[in-house]
């Protein structure tokens, strides 16, 4: 059973993120690392980088594949979890929390409104399995 | 995802009931890891124990007064130089000197050969093989489908598998092999393995297969063995610098250029593919497989381009984080002024040019 929490909001292509006022907390789903298996490497981008929706910010890499990441929303990038730089397992291991990779300034603070509910995300996984 | 069309291995369901995840490998329904996870199996091999399912491997008999003959013909390693109960690592050459497959050759006797080859390229082999028969009296015998094949390696192997036979196993050097009764069935117990560990490859009748794996894996458990998927197989032997067939190795690819030459035996006499590696190896190698170790943060994959300054010279081959020594490294072909140890390259990876170092091979040896 996958671990969907209620609070987040989801994207298709697994990532989630949490609403802050106008910043986006954006990391990857329990689905998406049980999918990649051990993670060993997060490459992330810089505070103060851009990015539109949809568009890849980043890349987790696990011992046998990498996989894109995607941001959901539009915005400037104001903080990088760093710490995923020694700690990738942390993607494993706390996907939802310890594993939040970038915090978005949005440019339409309404913009994370159109994606998936934990009930819309779970019927997608559902679907999609 | 349908499995239906996917050939399976007598421990399918064993690997499902174990949350083994289940992919498309060489049109086999095998399991890329377990529940534990790749890094945990591949430490558990290194320093304790891995249990590994390779019954998709194949198994060919050649049997007859012109079985050794016959295979030295068609291998590049000397045959004549086995004694019973020995095996060798050999290539299996096409007539360009490229390779088939790369394969095992046990001799049970001076009529009795048992071939085991990849598992993608089992019905090549076969039919490779067998089209290569001429006048030699040999009876040839695809047995694949008879067998199971299990694993156990790493340093605890020995002291469990110990546990199921009265063949005193640390006897059995390396890469030699006894028929016996192992867990009460028939079975060829064979010192060899895809680790670079210590460890045993078990044959036994398809049938027992379940049960083998079963009272294996119960045997293992205090011993903190796991059971290991082709995710920890791939990293193991990557980090032995062993090749991997369709990486490594193709039907283009000279055994010498990948670092094989200790198994090409040019002066044995003449067999497939001599002429055209003797023409190779008077010529020089254009290419060399060569070890290299990421200097930059990153990891090199599979068929991503090797550079040193602006020129292209090569390619990856095999490329991978290596849990146990916790670094990044890779096998790649790279023209041969390239391929000295401390050459600096770099690896385009999706766009981004990462320094990278050409190292020795292996990249890990276990103490003795």
């Amino acid at each position: 059973m996958a671990n969907i929490p209620e609070n987040l909001r989801y994207s298709k292509d697994h990532e989630w993120v949490k609403v802050d006022g106008d910043v986006a907390t954006i990391g990857i789903t329990d689905h998406a690392q049980s999918q990649l298996g051990d993670v060993v490497y997060v490459d992330l981008p810089r505070a103060g980088d851009r990015f539109a929706s949809h568009e890849a910010f980043g890349s987790v890499e696990s011992v046998k594949a990498v996989s894109e990441i995607f941001t959901p929303v539009a915005g400037e990038v104001v903080e990088v979890n760093d710490a995923l730089n020694d700690t990738p397992e942390a993607v494993n291991n706390d996907s939802y929390g310890a594993a939040w990779m970038l915090k978005i300034k949005m440019d339409n603070p309404n913009e994370a409104d159109g994606m998936l509910s934990a009930e819309e995300y779970e019927e997608y996984l559902n679907a999609n399995a | 995802m349908s499995t239906e069309n996917l050939k399976k291995t007598p421990l399918n369901e064993v690997h499902r009931a174990l949350h083994g995840k289940m992919v498309d490998f060489g049109g086999w329904d095998m399991p890329v890891q377990y529940a534990a996870g790749v890094i945990a199996e591949h430490l558990a091999t290194r320093e304790k124990a891995g249990l590994f399912d390779v019954s998709h491997m194949g198994e060919i008999w050649v049997e007859g007064p012109d079985a050794i003959a016959f295979v030295n013909r068609l291998t590049t390693n000397d045959v004549t130089k086995l004694v019973d109960g020995q095996a060798h690592y050999s290539a299996l050459t096409n007539l360009e000197g490229g390779v088939v497959d790369d394969l095992l050759v046990h001799r049970f006797g001076p009529e009795k050969l048992l071939l085991v080859v990849n598992a993608s390229t089992t019905d090549k082999d076969w039919a490779w093989i067998t089209s290569q028969k001429r006048d030699e009296d040999v009876a040839l015998t695809n047995a694949s489908a008879d067998y199971c094949q299990i694993a156990i390696q790493g340093p605890k192997a020995l002291e469990i598998a110990q546990k199921f036979t009265d063949v005193d196993l640390s006897a059995i050097k390396y890469y030699h092999f006894t028929a016996g009764m192992f867990d009460g069935t028939d079975s060829i117990i064979a010192r060899t393995g895809y680790t670079g560990e210590d460890g045993f490859e078990v044959y036994a009748a398809k049938s027992e297969a379940v049960r083998l794996w079963n009272d294996l894996m119960e045997a293992g458990a205090e011993y903190g063995m796991l059971p290991c998927g082709l995710a920890a197989r791939n990293t193991l032997r990557l980090e032995a610098a062993m090749s991997l067939y369709g990486h490594e190795l193709s039907d283009t690819i000279s055994p010498l250029e990948a670092n094989l030459g200790w198994i090409c035996k040019l002066n044995k006499g003449d067999f497939n593919g001599r002429e055209p590696m003797a023409k190779l190896k008077e010529e020089g190698l254009k290419r060399r497989l060569v070890g290299f170790e990421m200097v930059d943060k990153g990891i090199a994959r599979d068929e991503m381009d090797v550079y040193a300054g602006d020129e292209k010279i090569g390619v990856v081959t095999s490329g991978s984080p290596a849990p146990y020594l916790k670094k990044n490294i890779g096998l790649a072909f790279v023209k041969t002024e390239f391929a000295k140890t401390g050459q600096e390259i770099t690896i385009d990876v999706r766009g981004r040019r990462l320094a990278a170092q050409v190292v020795p091979t292996p990249f890990y040896k276990r103490e003795k």
